[in-house]
């Protein structure tokens, strides 16, 4: 990276005083980059004030398009290009092509989110994950701020997150 | 979430008595609509032509009074079978382990008190068609000398059934159904009202153990309910989806019920531990199930549809093009309203965690399912000679305000949450 980012990273021993940590230390108006912890949280993403994720829309849209794309293929294949009497049906016979319409919806969709959430989060198979601590993947849980984001200074913020609960305070450059 | 969440659980209900007189207002409506349709039908002249026209291309057509008994009979089933599924939902929430629907669990157990109220309308009128209704059978196979080689009447397919469908053997299923369901309904009850008083875990294991069985029975008898009570008005014609597909109707409109009785609740400053994550998720129950109602109505239809027997398709030609193209609309209708309204309405997050919306698509299912089953009754009952009117208006409100008034005072004898259900801080806690 051009640019080095610096951050501060807060270590909390438990999920009780980081969601409270996390809670107060945002209503102090400090910027909070992200926050690792081992185990899904209920409410943190509420707590750290994330905006809805848009991956339904995705999810949606990926779904149309196998549906649009299942029944396209479907009715101009037997019934426009190579029209066949199957079972005296009529030749682009839409109950029959229901069961791989909704197949097609499905794949598209489930295959279409899984890519979109791997790449929007960064999991895409070509990049580089950044492990802020590695303690995050055990038993801890792992405050990162923004040092830039941020109006106070280094010894402010780890001042903060010391009054908050943090264990111990580190920092990374990036 | 952040804070400990402290609600009061201590609710009653208690009916105004302008609701209980608003009920009472709308049964006598009910039942005076229904009395003058019938008086319509009787001397207006619409009934008559119907009648006059059928009778002269079969003799014996079914009257205008085939119609009565045949929305009767549909309403019966549909109340009926909603009520089974508040006893089945409470079913399934315990062999679930579920903690979320704690709060709202009173609702649903409310709704099983119409089962013996349903299920004793339903003998009767039954039994008042087999003994009153000479002309007018609901059942094909009840025909006198169906069963009977050299009758007139004699149907040797119908004959081959006779094992399954004979009058003591039919009529103890269904009182054998519905014995087992409020016996079930009301031991289940009666745990929940003790554990009230007394509080623990035991009478949570011993409802849980009990709803095990009870699911097993309950997926036994349903089918054979729908078999029974639906399918075998369309004596020749079978169909192995269709106890699926009647209990699959039955409980996405028990679904919308549970749902809109705890809006109504709700509004009116009731259900105060209940939050819109618990409507969240009854929306997501509705929505998926109208899928499921979908998947297998779809299912039946292919199969038909594909395989193209005349023993079966008659069913659906009845359906569709059937009678001058009476029902057409109707299948499209139903197909529109039970799968792409709420499909479509409570796709999103936000849908379901809105309380007028919630009403809007339960209205819609309850009301699109009532159409289901009357699609399913009335072509093999009344031949086409069914009719959308002041009978079938007052019919479903006579029968809508009976199952109100019963669940409501059913709702009304206990707390509106169980204070003492041992899940009920996971369920006020809840949050998606």
């Amino acid at each position: 990276m051009s640019v080095s980012k610096h951050f501060i990273l807060g270590v909390f021993d438990d999920e009780d005083v980081l969601m409270h940590g996390v809670h107060d230390i945002r209503n102090l108006g400090v910027k909070i980059q992200e926050v690792f912890t081992p185990y899904p949280i209920h409410g943190l993403d509420e707590n750290l004030g994330y905006k809805r994720s848009r991956l339904p829309m995705a999810a949606f849209l990926f779904g149309l398009t196998g549906c649009t794309l299942a029944l396209s293929m479907m009715i101009s294949m037997n019934g426009i290009d190579w029209p066949m009497n199957v079972g005296g049906k009529p030749n682009a016979s839409i109950p029959n092509f229901i069961p791989i319409t909704f197949e097609g919806t499905v794949l598209f969709a489930a295959f279409g989110m899984v890519g979109t959430f791997f790449v929007s989060s960064g999991l895409a198979p070509w990049s580089k994950p950044v492990i802020f601590d590695k303690r995050s993947t055990d038993d801890k849980f792992i405050v990162a701020i923004d040092l830039s984001k941020n109006k106070l200074s280094k010894d402010e913020l780890s001042q903060i997150l010391m009054s908050h609960g943090a264990t111990e305070v580190n920092e990374k450059e990036l | 979430m952040l804070h400990h969440i402290e609600v009061s659980v201590d609710e009653q209900l208690s009916l105004s008595s302008k609701f209980k007189k608003n009920l009472n207002i709308a049964l006598i409506v009910g039942v005076l609509l229904f009395t003058v349709g019938v008086l319509f039908a009787m001397f207006g002249g619409h009934g008559h032509e119907v009648a006059e026209a059928s009778e002269g291309s079969h003799g014996h057509g079914p009257s205008f009074m085939m119609r009565i008994w045949a929305v009767l009979w549909q309403n019966a089933i549909f109340f009926t079978g909603i009520s089974a599924m508040g006893l089945f939902f409470v079913c399934v929430q315990y062999v679930a382990w579920a903690g979320w629907s704690s709060v709202l669990k009173r609702i649903p157990e409310a709704m099983g008190a119409f089962i013996p109220v349903g299920g004793a309308i339903i003998v009767v009128i039954f039994l008042a068609n087999y003994f009153l209704g000479h002309h007018d059978l609901l059942f094909h196979w009840l025909h006198h000398g169906i069963m009977e080689k050299g009758s007139e009447n004699y149907d040797s397919i119908i004959a081959g059934k006779a094992a399954w469908l004979n009058l003591p053997f039919y009529l103890g299923r269904m009182i054998a159904f519905f014995g087992l369901w409020y016996f079930v309904w009301s031991k289940i009850r009666s745990y929940s009202l003790q554990e009230d008083l007394t509080g623990g875990e035991s009478f949570y294991h011993k409802s849980g153990y009990l709803s095990a069985v009870f699911i097993i029975i309950f997926a036994v008898t349903t089918p054979m309910a729908a078999w029974d009570w639906i399918m075998s008005i369309d004596t020749h014609w079978f169909s192995t989806m269709f106890g699926w597909y009647v209990f699959a109707s039955w409980w996405v409109t028990g679904l919308s019920t549970i749902c809109l009785i705890c809006v109504f609740l709700k509004e009116n400053g009731y259900l105060k531990a209940m939050n819109m994550n618990h409507f969240h998720d009854l929306g997501k129950f509705m929505f998926a199930f109208s899928i499921f109602w979908t998947y297998i109505w779809f299912s039946q239809f292919l199969l038909i549809f594909y395989a193209n027997l005349p023993e079966e398709t008659v069913y659906f030609i009845d359906r569709i093009r059937g009678f001058d193209g009476k029902y057409t609309f109707l299948l499209f209708f139903n197909l529109f309203i039970n799968f792409a309204f709420p499909f479509l309405a409570l796709m999103t997050r936000d849908a379901k965690r809105q309380l007028s919306m919630l009403k809007v698509v339960t209205i819609a299912i309850i009301i699109g399912h009532w159409f289901d089953f009357y699609l399913m009754i009335m072509p093999g009952t009344t031949k086409g000679t069914s009719d959308l009117g002041l009978i079938e208006l007052g019919t479903a409100i006579s029968f809508g305000t009976l199952f109100i008034m019963v669940v409501t005072n059913s709702l009304t004898k206990a707390k509106l949450i169980p204070a003492n259900h041992p899940f009920l801080k996971e369920a006020i806690q809840h949050n998606i």
